[in-house]
C-alpha cells in the first residue's frame, strides 16, 4: 500500500506564495503540509533582485490608485480590474507586515523602508515617474523567501521537502482531494490527502532555451492542472525581460535602470529615447524588449556577432553600486565578465515570466468553465504565484508586482482555505483509480531500452520555443513551430531513462518534469496562434495593432484536442471606476 | 576535459568509489556546474547531484572540487587542475553521488531560533530602523545555507552534533544584531555553552570558503565579546 497521510491543506510549492499561504494556515492551527522538490529556500523567489511594490510613499507621493492605474495599463488592460484593485490595495499592508516578520529591508536616512523607481511606475495617472519599489539591496527575493521561511519555522508549518508532486487528486464530482508525490530520496511514493490543496509551484521559463529561471522552474503545477482536465489561462503571454546576460540568461535587474543605469547601442546612442520619449529606459519591460530587438535587427547590436546591447552604470560610482546593486555586479563578474564599476554589462531580451497559468479569482480558488459559466471554483482546489493566472498582470507584468502577487494573492488563499475547511469539515472518499492512474504514470520511466532522450527531447523543445515564439510572433513562425513541436513530443513515447536507481533519482525528476513542460509549450503555441492581435508581451508582426473588439478577452486552453475556449476581462473593479482601455504609450 | 567524481549509490552494492570521465568541453567562461549537467546529459543521466538556480543565489551545489567545497554554479572551470576531482561537501552524510544529507545543518539553523522574536504590538507602518542599524546585518542576512563554511570547520567535523557551526551561529547573530528584535538575551542564554559556540577556535576555514563572501568567525567573535560584556 502506499503510504497515505491526511492533513487539513497540502501546499504544494516552498516559494513565497506557498509559504504565505502556509503560515496563515499553520497559525490558524490547521494541519497543513508543505511539499517542495526543494528545500524552500532554494526555491527561485531566492533570485527575485529589485524588489517589492507597494505605494508606500516613502520617498515619492503616491498611493494604491496610481499603482493600480500603472498595473492596469501596464497589463495592456488585459488584467482583471477587481483583482488588480485587490492587489494594490493590499499593498502597502502585505509590505508591512513583511517587515514586522523581521525581512531586511534597504532604510532611507528617516528609518523607513528604502524605495526604488521601477519601469511602468507613474504618478497621478501617468504623470512623472513614481518611487515604489521596497528593496532589501538587489536581494528583495532572497530576503522575502528567508524571512517566510523563518516564520513558518516559528509556526512549526510540515515541511516535506524534497518531494515532488504527480498529480491532483480529483473525484468524479470534481473535488480535488490531495495530491500524489513521491519522496526523492527514498523514491517512494506517497499520497498526501486534504481537503484543501493549493498549487504554488511558480513558472515555467524552462521551455525557452534561453531564460532568467532556475533549472527547477519546470511549471509541474501546470502539466497537473492540464492532466486533471482543467484549462490554463493566457498562457501566449510570456515575458522576455529585457536585460538577461545573453546565453546565460541571468538577469541584471530593472533596479540597474531604476537606479540611473541606461541602455546604449553599438553607436553609443540612447535608443529609449526613440521608442518611449517620456519614460525612456524605464518604459515598461514588453517595450524595452521590443526596442532592443528592434537595435539588434537593424545592425545596431554590441559584439562581434551584434546581438546584445550595452547596459551602462560607470557613472553612479562604486559606491552606490557596491550599496545598491552589489549582486548585479557579482552576477556580471561571474557569468558575463564586466565589472559593472568600470564596463557596461551586455544584456539582450530573456524568457523571464509566465504573466499566464492556472485560471484562479481574487481569493486564490481555481476557477473553471463547468456548468454555469468560467468563474466556477473548484472545489479544495487553489493556487497561488507565478503559477496562477488571477488576472493581475495581463499582457505584460510590471517589475515588482509578482513578489507582491505571492503575498497578496499567497495569503488571501490561505484565508479562503481556512473558510472551506470550516464549510467542509467531512473528507470525502478518496477516488483510488485517480491514484493509480498516476502510479501508472511513474511507472511508465521503469521502462528500459528507449531510443530517445530525456535531454535531448527537451533541448529540442527548448530550441523550438525559442526560435518560433520569441518578441516577435507570426502564423507561419508558429505554425511551423506547432509542427515541429509536435513531432518532438510525438518522441515521448520513445524515451527511456537509463537509471534505474529508487534513490535520488533525478533522471526520473527530470523525465517527469519533461512530461510538464511539452504540454505548457504546446498550450503557448496553440494559444499565440489563435491571438490576431498584438497586446502586452504577444507582439504579432501580421497583426501589429491591439484589437480591443475581439480580443479584450482571456484564452482558456484545454489539452483534450488543443481546445480553446475565452472568457471576458473583469473591467469593473471592487469600489473604484474602471479604467477604460486607451492607446499605451510610454 | 577529464573528470574524477565521487559515485555512491546506496542500491547498487559497494562501497563508493571514484569515476574517471572525459568530456569534450571547451571551458570557456563555463562553470562546473556547466560541465556536470553536460556529463548527465551526454555521457551519464545516474551522475547525481543538487542544482536549482545555476546562479550563486539557491545554496543547492555546495561541493568539493579539487579539495575547496564551492558553489558548482560559480566556479569557473578554467584554472582548475584536471582531473578535476568533485567529490560531495565533506562529513555529512551521503545519500547519493554529490548529494548530502543536510539534515544536521538545518537542525543546527533552526535551534538559533532564525526568525525575529518582538512582542510589542505591531506599528501601523514599519518599524523604524536607522541606515546604520540596518547595516548591523550586511553580511549576516545573505548567506545562502549551502553548507560549505560548517562542512569546511574542523570544529564541527569533531562535533557534528553539539557545536552548531558557522553558518548557524551566523544566522544566531544575524538577529542578536537585528535592533528590531527582543529576545537578544535568551539568544545569548542558548549559545553560552561550552559546546555549541566554544567549540570555534577561529580556525577561519569557513570565511576562506564562503561563497558570498561572508564572515562567520568575526560574527562568532561578536557573539563572544557580548558574552563577556554581559558578564562584567
Ligand atoms: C531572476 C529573477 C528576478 C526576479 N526579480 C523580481 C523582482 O525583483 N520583483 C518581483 O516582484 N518579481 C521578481 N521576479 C519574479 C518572481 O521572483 C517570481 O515570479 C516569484 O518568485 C515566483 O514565486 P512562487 O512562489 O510563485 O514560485 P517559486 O519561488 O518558483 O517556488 C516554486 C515552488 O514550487 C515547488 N515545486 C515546483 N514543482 C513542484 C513539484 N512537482 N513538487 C513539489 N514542489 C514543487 C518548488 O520546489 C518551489 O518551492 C524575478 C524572477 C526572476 C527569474
Ligand atoms: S572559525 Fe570557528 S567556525 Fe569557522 S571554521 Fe574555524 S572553528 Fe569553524
Ligand atoms: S555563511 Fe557562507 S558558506 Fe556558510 S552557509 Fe552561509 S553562504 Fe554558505
Ligand atoms: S545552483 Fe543555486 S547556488 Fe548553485
Amino acid at each position: 500500500m502506499i503510504p497515505k497521510r491526511r492533513f487539513d491543506a497540502v501546499i504544494v510549492g516552498g516559494g513565497g506564495a506557498g509559504l504565505r499561504a502556509a503560515l496563515q494556515l499553520a497559525e490558524a492551527h490547521l494541519k497543513v503540509a508543505l511539499i517542495s522538490k526543494v528545500f524552500p529556500t532554494r526555491s527561485h523567489t531566492v533570485s527575485a533582485q529589485g524588489g517589492i511594490t507597494a505605494a508606500l510613499a516613502n520617498v515619492s507621493d503616491d498611493n494604491w490608485h496610481w499603482h493600480m492605474y500603472d498595473t492596469v495599463k501596464g497589463s495592456d488592460y488585459l488584467g482583471d480590474q477587481d483583482a488588480i484593485e485587490f492587489l494594490c490595495r493590499n499593498a502597502s499592508s502585505a509590505v508591512y507586515e513583511l517587515e514586522h516578520m523581521g525581512l531586511p529591508f534597504s532604510r532611507l536616512d528617516n528609518g523607513k523602508i528604502y524605495q526604488r523607481p521601477f519601469g511602468g511606475q507613474s504618478q497621478n495617472y501617468g504623470g512623472a515617474q513614481a518611487i515604489r519599489t521596497c528593496a532589501a539591496a538587489d536581494r528583495t527575493g532572497h530576503a522575502l523567501l528567508h524571512t517566510l521561511y523563518q516564520r513558518n519555522i516559528a509556526a512549526r508549518t510540515q515541511f516535506f521537502d524534497e518531494f515532488f508532486a504527480l498529480d491532483l487528486i480529483r473525484d468524479a464530482d470534481g473535488y480535488v482531494l490531495g495530491v500524489t508525490a513521491m519522496e526523492i530520496e527514498s523514491g517512494e511514493p506517497w499520497v498526501f490527502e486534504a481537503r484543501t490543496t493549493l498549487l504554488a509551484t511558480g513558472g515555467a521559463c524552462r521551455i525557452f532555451r534561453h531564460s532568467t529561471n532556475a533549472h527547477i522552474n519546470t511549471g509541474d503545477g501546470l502539466g497537473m492542472v492540464l492532466r486533471a482536465g482543467l484549462p490554463l489561462e493566457d498562457m501566449e503571454f510570456w515575458q522576455f525581460h529585457p536585460t538577461g546576460i545573453p546565453e546565460v540568461g541571468s538577469l541584471i535587474t530593472e533596479a540597474v535602470r531604476g537606479e540611473g543605469g541606461f541602455l546604449v547601442n553599438k553607436l553609443g546612442e540612447k535608443f529609449m529615447a526613440n521608442y518611449a520619449p517620456n519614460a525612456k529606459d524605464l518604459a515598461s519591460r514588453d517595450v524595452v524588449s521590443r526596442a532592443i530587438a528592434q537595435e539588434i535587427r537593424a545592425g545596431r547590436g554590441c559584439g562581434v556577432h551584434g546581438d546584445y546591447v550595452d547596459l551602462k552604470i560607470e557613472h553612479l560610482g562604486a559606491e552606490k553600486i557596491k550599496a545598491r546593486l552589489p549582486g548585479i555586479r557579482e552576477l556580471s563578474m561571474q557569468f558575463a565578465g564586466a565589472d559593472p564599476i568600470t564596463d557596461p554589462i551586455p544584456v539582450t531580451p530573456t524568457a523571464h515570466y509566465m504573466m499566464g497559468g492556472i485560471p484562479s479569482n481574487l481569493h486564490g480558488q481555481v476557477v473553471s468553465p463547468a456548468h454555469y459559466g468560467p468563474e466556477e471554483p473548484v472545489p479544495g482546489l487553489y493556487a497561488a504565484g507565478e503559477c496562477a493566472c488571477v488576472s493581475v498582470h495581463g499582457a505584460n507584468r510590471l517589475g515588482g508586482n509578482s513578489l507582491l502577487d505571492l503575498v497578496v494573492f499567497g495569503r488571501a488563499a490561505g484565508m479562503h482555505m481556512i473558510e472551506y475547511l470550516r464549510e467542509n469539515p467531512i473528507p470525502r472518499p478518496l477516488p483510488l483509480a485517480e491514484v493509480e492512474k498516476s502510479m501508472a504514470r511513474l511507472a511508465r520511466w521503469d521502462r528500459r531500452g528507449g531510443t530517445e532522450t530525456v535531454a535531448g527531447l527537451r533541448g529540442e523543445m527548448q530550441r523550438v520555443m525559442q526560435d518560433h515564439c520569441g518578441v516577435y510572433r507570426s502564423e507561419a513562425v508558429l505554425l511551423a513551430g506547432l509542427e515541429k513541436l509536435t513531432l518532438v513530443a510525438a518522441r515521448l513515447t520513445d524515451a527511456a531513462i537509463h537509471d534505474h536507481s529508487k534513490h535520488f533519482n533525478t533522471a526520473r525528476l527530470e523525465a517527469l518534469e519533461l512530461e510538464n513542460l511539452l504540454p505548457i509549450a504546446r498550450a503557448t503555441l496553440v494559444s499565440a496562434l489563435a491571438r490576431t492581435e498584438s497586446r502586452g508581451a504577444h507582439s504579432r508582426e501580421d497583426h501589429p495593432g491591439r484589437d480591443d473588439k475581439q480580443w479584450l478577452r482571456h484564452s482558456l486552453y484545454f489539452c483534450q484536442n488543443d481546445q480553446l475556449d475565452y472568457k471576458p476581462v473583469k473591467l469593473k473593479p471592487l469600489t473604484v471606476e474602471t479604467f477604460q482601455p486607451k492607446e499605451r504609450t510610454y | 576535459m577529464r573528470f574524477r567524481i565521487y559515485r555512491y549509490d546506496p542500491e547498487s552494492i559497494g562501497k563508493p568509489r571514484m569515476q574517471d570521465y572525459e568530456i569534450e568541453f571547451d571551458p570557456q567562461g563555463k562553470k562546473v556546474l556547466d560541465a556536470l549537467i553536460a556529463l548527465k546529459d551526454g555521457l551519464d543521466e545516474s551522475l547525481t547531484f543538487r542544482r536549482s538556480c545555476r546562479e550563486g543565489v539557491c545554496g543547492s551545489d555546495g561541493v568539493n572540487v579539487n579539495g575547496r567545497n564551492v558553489l558548482a554554479c560559480v566556479t569557473p572551470l578554467e584554472g582548475l587542475k584536471q582531473p578535476i576531482e568533485i567529490r560531495p561537501l565533506p562529513r555529512l552524510p551521503v545519500i547519493r553521488d554529490l548529494i548530502v544529507d543536510m539534515a544536521q545543518f538545518y537542525q543546527h539553523y533552526r535551534a538559533v531560533k532564525p526568525y525575529l522574536i518582538n512582542l510589542e504590538p505591531e506599528p501601523e507602518s514599519e518599524r523604524l530602523q536607522s541606515p546604520e542599524e540596518r547595516a548591523e546585518l550586511d553580511g549576516l542576512w545573505e548567506c545562502i545555507l549551502c553548507g560549505c563554511c560548517t562542512t569546511s570547520c574542523p570544529s564541527f567535523w569533531w562535533n557534528p552534533e553539539r557545536f552548531l557551526g558557522p553558518a548557524a551561529l551566523l544566522q544566531g547573530y544575524r538577529f542578536i544584531a537585528d535592533s528590531r528584535d527582543q529576545a537578544s538575551g535568551e539568544r545569548l542564554d542558548f549559545l553560552e555553552d561550552p559546546y555549541r559556540l566554544f567549540r570555534c577556535h577561529g580556525i577561519m576555514n569557513c570565511v576562506e570558503v564562503c561563497p558570498k563572501g561572508l564572515n562567520p568567525t568575526q560574527a562568532i567573535g561578536k557573539i563572544k565579546t557580548l558574552l563577556v560584556k554581559r558578564a562584567l
